[in-house]
């Protein structure tokens, strides 16, 4: 994890150092907001990943050594199917479409949205964390 | 159905095999990142289809000075469409939706996507977001008509009234939360699901490459996304964000567009770079030179790009030369430790040149000259001779055209993996000559063009021989282009189900070439030992294998 933090964080801090140098010299705010923006996206994953690096044990896949023995255990809940993402994502279709053709098509749009969320928890509700 | 997994232990029982729906509904409700990645390959093949269809109407309009095959309205869509097309929808979803669904998550030895749901989510936003883009063909104004980088004022409602322009801008948002929810999940991947012993720098370049990519995806993106946003707002909702005319700043969607733009260039590329490294690497018979100096190269690169966006808008009078001008130059230091360790690589190595290693050598020559062209345009002076002439845009093609054979190397050197079964090598080098022949056929007299003062996205030019022959030498290269496009077309019929792989056709070295081809669900029955960035060579030549401190023994005489 310390890895993953000091990556993260260094790139946080290099944003911040030519953002500033950029802001700086040439007075420009557009730029400097969004060099800022990306030393905060950064620093704020990368703080977090700080944190837990110095209050957890290395992981398996951060100790040079580790058997896959060592990693036993479970990974992780992966759902085989689920109808929901394509129904999420057709939802989002009709919604953008409804930016060009009509304000109607909001209501396919959002409707399948709105079925796709209370679907999907209730998904992982049944099965586990996914 | 949930699957919970546990870690499969050396020798372990093999997983139980995929349930759930069959045919047609298998693939609506998949949540495979096998197969989403599959999905991706094809949509992003038809993309490239569709966008060098495109393109070969633009080549055989400029074939003469006063070309009468389409209307001056329609180039306008065809170039928009073509670059369009070819960024949004074919190269980045190639490479960070594709190839790297298909291959991270079985390089880390990770059984599925961190969030395989919002992994399949990715794809249905994708797909959607292509065909909203291109439905604006079938518009009554036709497709959007203001060039890829929708520049305002143009881009507003008063110069490109329509639906095709909307349609772009929707189509956009879509593929851009598309990318964006794929970073997330590319970056929780590789942070949480790497198998024991798979420490950081014992990845794959590779998949430390689209590590960096996913990380460049979650800085850039938003930034497009909020920017179409105000776009959209001021075409329809009577905002003037972009509008000297209400207040706004026109030159503020230059900053937004390009701040995405550049890094997006690297976004397209460091996958690419990612693959050659790979199969640079195992058809030299040798570990990647300079494993750790790769590493921060690519992420010395993207740090750069998010600094050099204004290289793009030299000629507005409003940026700070000397800042874009060092920051743009300073990227030629890391792509150049690149390209050297990419020849470190093959120096002294037992090369064997397949298809995947012609086409990543074919890689390295083509991205070589769009990179030091690059450079020039590094340099305020050149840059305000250049802009906007073809020399801008026989420099992108040369990158773009080195992106496509790289591409083309992972297809031949991956696709045994997720298929089974090897492509004809034969047809293989073949296509690759005339890809190879055929991109700088096509770009170098583009060069020459742009050096003679031929202004990019023009319908129709003057007479001058000089530029005709350039523009019929270029017209020709695309031919090559597109039948080396339709051999590999030829090539994936003929070779179908025809060339069983085996487990490990090419004698790779990283994990993906440790488990059957294709993978079974969930990727593994057992894992080996993970003790150097290369496991499966470690695994299957234990008289090469890597010693813990990182130095090597060779196997005596």
């Amino acid at each position: 994890m310390r890895v993953e933090a000091r990556f993260l964080l260094s790139l946080g801090l290099f944003f911040g150092i030519v953002g500033l140098i950029y802001w700086l010299w040439s007075g420009e705010d557009a730029g400097g907001v969004m060099l800022g923006a990306a030393m905060l996206l950064g620093f704020l994953p990368g703080g977090y990943y700080y944190y837990w690096s110095r209050r957890m044990r290395p992981r398996p896949e951060d100790d040079p050594q580790a058997t896959t023995a060592s990693g036993s255990g479970v990974v992780g809940a992966f759902p085989g199917s689920s109808i929901w993402p394509f129904t999420l994502g057709m939802g989002a279709f009709f919604t953008v479409l409804a930016l060009v053709f009509g304000i109607w098509l909001l209501v396919p749009g959002l409707g399948l949205v709105t079925w796709a969320l209370f679907g999907g928890v209730a998904e992982s509700r049944r099965g586990g964390g996914v | 159905m949930v699957d919970v997994l546990e870690r499969p232990a050396t020798l372990a029982e093999p997983p139980h095999e995929a349930h759930g729906p069959t045919g047609l509904l298998k693939w609506l409700t998949t949540t495979d990142h096998k197969v989403i990645g599959l999905s991706y390959t094809v949509t992003a093949v038809i993309m490239m289809v569709i966008g060098g269809a495109l393109a070969e109407i633009i080549r055989a309009q400029l074939a003469s000075p006063n070309g009468t095959l389409v209307s001056l309205a329609q180039f306008n869509e065809l170039f928009t469409m073509h670059g369009s097309v070819m960024i949004y929808l074919f190269a980045g979803p190639f490479a960070f939706g594709a190839l790297a669904n298909i291959i991270v998550p079985i390089q880390i030895g990770a059984p599925d996507m961190a969030f395989p749901r919002l992994n399949a989510l990715s794809y249905w936003l994708y797909l959607t977001g292509a065909i909203t883009m291109l439905s604006g063909f079938f518009t009554a104004g036709g497709a959007a008509n203001f060039g890829w980088v929708g520049y305002a004022p143009l881009s507003n409602s008063l110069n490109t009234p329509g639906a095709g322009a909307d349609l772009w801008i929707g189509g956009l948002l879509l593929t851009g939360f598309s990318a964006i929810f794929t970073g997330v999940n590319l970056v929780a991947t590789i942070f949480y699901l790497r198998a024991p012993g798979m420490t950081m720098f014992r990845m794959p370049i590779f998949t430390w490459n689209l590590l960096v990519t996913a990380i460049l995806i979650l800085l850039a993106f938003p930034v497009l996304t909020a920017g179409l946003i105000m776009l959209y707002a001021d075409r329809h909702f009577g905002t003037h964000i972009f509008s000297v005319a209400g207040g706004g700043v026109p030159v503020l969607w230059q900053h937004i567009f390009w701040f995405w733009g550049h890094p997006e260039v690297y976004i397209l590329a460091l996958p690419f770079f990612g693959m050659v490294t790979e199969i640079i690497a195992v058809f030299s018979r040798k570990p990647v030179f300079g494993y750790k100096g790769m590493v921060f190269a690519t992420i010395s690169i993207a740090a750069l790009s998010l600094g050099v966006w204004a290289h793009h808008m030299f000629t507005t009078g409003v940026v700070l030369l000397p800042f874009f001008s060092m920051m743009s130059l300073l990227i030629a230091v890391p792509t150049g430790i690149k390209i050297f360790n990419w020849i470190g690589t093959m120096w002294r190595g037992e090369i064997w040149f397949s298809t995947a290693m012609l086409m990543a050598l074919g890689f390295l020559v083509t991205f070589l000259i769009g990179g030091l062209t690059g450079i020039y345009l590094a340099s305020p002076p050149l840059d305000f001779f250049t802009h906007d002439t073809y020399f801008v845009v026989a420099h992108f093609h040369s990158v773009v055209m080195a992106l496509v054979l790289a591409g083309m190397a992972g297809l031949y050197y991956w696709g045994p993996k997720f298929t089974g079964y090897l492509l004809n090598e034969t047809i293989g080098k073949v296509q690759f000559w005339f890809l190879f022949v055929g991109t700088q056929v096509f770009t170098l007299p583009l060069y020459l063009l742009g050096l003679r003062g031929m202004p990019r996205r023009m319908a129709v030019y003057p007479h001058d021989p000089q530029w005709q022959f350039l523009n019929d030498l270029s017209s020709v290269g695309a031919i090559l282009i597109g039948v080396s496009t339709l051999l590999f077309v030829a090539n994936l019929v003929v070779s179908w189900k025809r060339y069983p792989a085996g487990d490990n056709p090419w004698d790779g070295q990283t994990l993906e070439w440790f488990t059957t081809s294709p993978p079974p669900h969930h990727n593994f029955y057992r894992l080996p030992p993970i003790r150097s960035e290369r496991p499966t060579w470690d695994h299957n030549h234990p008289d090469h294998r890597a010693l813990p401190h990182g130095h090597r023994v060779e196997a005596p005489e």
